[in-house]
């Protein structure tokens, strides 16, 4: 076991998985010689040479449409957006192509690739560099969508994502990158991709969440245990398309109350899909109704710190939202 | 524009060309023309819904794909690109399958429109309908193949309205600061859809951006079969010399409207119509292969009666292929099951299911 923070793990998988197989490529802005604005790449220029860590113009519909002629070459490319906030030049191959290009030849070409986005607010980044966009990914058909919050589920759900053959959205998030270090099993460790984890057990009430929501919840959870009696039950869903549904629903049976929390706005964001998912399907298990704690309804994640600390989703709000919630 | 008329030998043969050659070349081109023409008939009929047509493409097409080395280079093709998916290896029943939309289509299993190339087995991506796209997955195929070390070309074929897309743009530069393997064949027929080239093309060339991304920018009559091919050998050879790539900007007509649900004479004079037929590519080229002796009137009767009959042989087949069925259209939307097991969304079954 060694420990590492999420950005070593990530490192890490990119690392071994390169090792391990040769066709895996990294392309991105500044990932070759600079390792990456964060250093996700770092030391892998120096390793694999600059045509496998492929520092590309600043052009993010190339990295993506790019990386995907190059896995269905059969290539396994792990392409890389500096920001999720960038992405949107690289929305029509992403969309129209990369989710589709199975479905639409009938099975007969696959995209295996993996794009990885630091997203998400908490560090200064004011409106385009905070964003959570991930909304907008997983409502499309065809990807596979995945947002760790442990350094062992960012090494070895990246290892899944660039063994699997679908091409897999993994968001980063950036405000966790050097948070906290914690370990991560030695040797070829793969997280599988659909499975989310229940990282604390409870009996009171479900907690949903992932990525950086996941250490605000249980810091949440402790409070709650400590000054309410109330043992919240924190599921981290790791994957976010395909959704673990039965780990939900097991959860819902168990608690009856049902808190889904994310950074993204809350309006037709994906706290939506698994509100509606426990409606349909977990009815006569609910307590209570089931509940958003989400982003507040504005374009982005505003500069100042004021605004800032105004905007995110803290452990203090989780704990409100869950004493409501509890209360039923 | 090169001039068909300084040469003292034969031109093909000073391209390398047989006879054999180039008589297969005018062959593909008068079967694509032929199953082109058998598309509009079933449309008419009702057979197929909707077409869009590569009349007057086909001396281009034809020639920029000859030189590509079947089952071992990649193209990437547009709604267009009929005459150059067969040359690289489509058959007529594979093409006329695809407009019937029928189960076992090999570009799509009747999941795309008329007009979307393809064929995992011919090394022929995928088409979408937005245009442009394809040109970075040409330019990321060309991008594999340099970083493993392949000897393999990758082209790619686009029209001059497409030619303005900001994707264009970002392939050609990264292909050109990575002297990738890839040819560029921009198809510039005058019209994108309705608006002519003088209202997209700034400057009123394509081929001349090519100075910008640091790559040879070839402009060719894309009438002229023989200097298509001479342009599209030539970019092969940098190509696979490691000189990098190539854009290639053929003038060509387009012979009809835009597509089946388009009137050009709506938007375009009837003599300027009338006067596309004059640059029809293809009895320009049977008239150049006459002067060389190469093609007599009793060769032409047979090549027509030939693909007249390898027309109507793959439409009876393709007629009689099955249909799609509608309850596998929920697969192949995910190309393995979900890893961890039993997680998968109840709504959208993995493939595999429901066999």
């Amino acid at each position: 076991m060694a420990e590492l923070n999420i950005l070593e793990a990530i490192r890490g998988a990119m690392d071994e998985e390169m090792e391990r197989d040769e066709r895996v490529m990294v392309l991105g802005e500044d990932v070759g010689r600079k390792g990456g604005v964060f250093g996700a790449t770092e030391g892998l220029w120096a390793k694999y040479g600059d045509k496998r860590v492929l520092d590309t113009p600043l052009t993010e519909g190339m990295i993506a449409g790019a990386a995907m002629g190059a896995a269905v070459y059969g290539l396994r490319p792990v392409a890389e957006m500096q920001f999720a906030d960038f992405v949107y030049p690289a929305f029509n191959q992403i969309v129209s192509e990369i989710s589709r290009i199975h479905y639409r030849s009938n099975g007969t070409f696959t995209a295996p690739m993996v794009i990885r986005m630091p997203y998400g607010g908490g560090v200064h980044g004011a409106l385009y560099h905070s964003q959570s966009n991930e909304g907008y990914f997983t409502s499309t058909v065809g990807l596979k969508v995945v947002a760790p919050g442990t350094p062992a589920d960012a090494k070895g759900l990246l290892k899944a994502a660039i063994r699997d053959q679908d091409p897999v959205m993994f968001f980063e998030h950036k405000k966790t990158y050097r948070l906290f270090k914690a370990e991560v099993p030695d040797g070829d460790v793969v997280v599988p991709i659909g499975k989310a984890q229940v990282a604390r057990e409870g009996t009171h009430l479900s907690i949903f969440c992932y990525g950086y929501m996941r250490t605000c919840a249980l810091e949440a959870a402790e409070t709650l245990a400590r000054e309410d009696g109330v043992e919240a039950e924190i599921v981290d869903l790791r994957t976010l398309r395909p959704l673990d549904t039965e780990t939900i629903l097991a959860s819902v049976a168990k608690t009856g109350r049902a808190l889904v929390v994310h950074e993204a706005n809350r309006f037709g964001g994906f706290g939506a899909e698994v509100a509606a998912t426990i409606a349909e399907q977990a009815f006569e298990d609910l307590d209570g109704p089931v509940t958003r704690l989400a982003g507040p309804e504005v374009p982005g994640v505003p500069y100042h710190h004021s605004l800032e600390d105004w905007f995110m989703i803290s452990p203090a709000r989780i704990v409100a939202a869950a004493r409501k919630l509890a209360s039923y | 524009m090169t001039d068909s008329k300084t040469t003292t030998l034969p031109r093909h043969r000073e391209l390398g060309l047989s006879d054999e050659d180039v008589l297969g070349m005018y062959r593909a081109m008068l079967l694509a023309r032929a199953v082109d023409e058998r598309m509009w008939l079933m449309q008419r009929a009702g057979k197929i819904a909707f077409i869009i047509s590569g009349q007057g493409h086909e001396g281009a097409q034809v020639a920029s794909a000859w030189p590509m080395r079947k089952g071992h280079d990649w193209m990437a093709p547009y709604y267009r690109s009929i005459a150059s998916a067969m040359t690289f290896g489509m058959s007529v029943e594979d093409i006329i399958t695809a407009h019937l939309a029928k189960g076992d289509d090999v570009s799509s299993g009747g999941r795309q429109m008329p007009g979307h190339y393809g064929g995992a087995r011919y090394n022929l991506v995928s088409l979408s309908s937005p245009v442009g796209t394809q040109v970075l997955h040409a330019v990321g195929i060309a991008m594999g193949a340099w970083v493993r070390g392949d000897d393999v070309v990758t082209m790619t074929q686009f029209g001059e309205g497409t030619a303005n897309q900001g994707e264009i743009h970002e392939a050609m530069n990264f292909a050109g600061v990575h002297r990738l393997p890839v040819i560029f064949v921009c198809e510039n027929n005058g019209y994108a859809i309705s608006v002519p080239v003088d209202r997209q093309v700034a400057g009123g060339s394509v081929s001349a951006r090519a100075a910008g991304y640091g790559m040879p920018g070839v402009d060719v009559d894309g009438g002229d079969v023989l200097a298509c091919y001479a342009a599209a050998q030539e970019a092969h050879e940098r190509a696979r010399r490691g000189e990098g790539p190539t854009l290639i900007e053929a003038h060509v007509v387009r012979l009809t409207s835009h597509s089946s649900d388009d009137d050009q004479r709506r938007y375009r004079d009837p003599a300027e119509v009338e006067a596309l037929k004059e640059r029809d590519p293809i009895p320009r080229f049977a008239g150049e292969l006459r002067d060389a002796g190469i093609l007599t009137d009793e060769l032409e009767e047979k090549l027509r009666a030939e693909v007249k009959a390898e027309v109507n042989e793959a439409s009876k087949r393709a007629e009689a292929r099955p249909e799609p069925d509608a309850s596998e259209a929920h697969e192949r939307v995910y190309a393995e099951p979900i890893s961890g097991g039993g997680t998968a969304e109840p709504l959208e079954p993995l493939p595999g299911e429901g066999h």
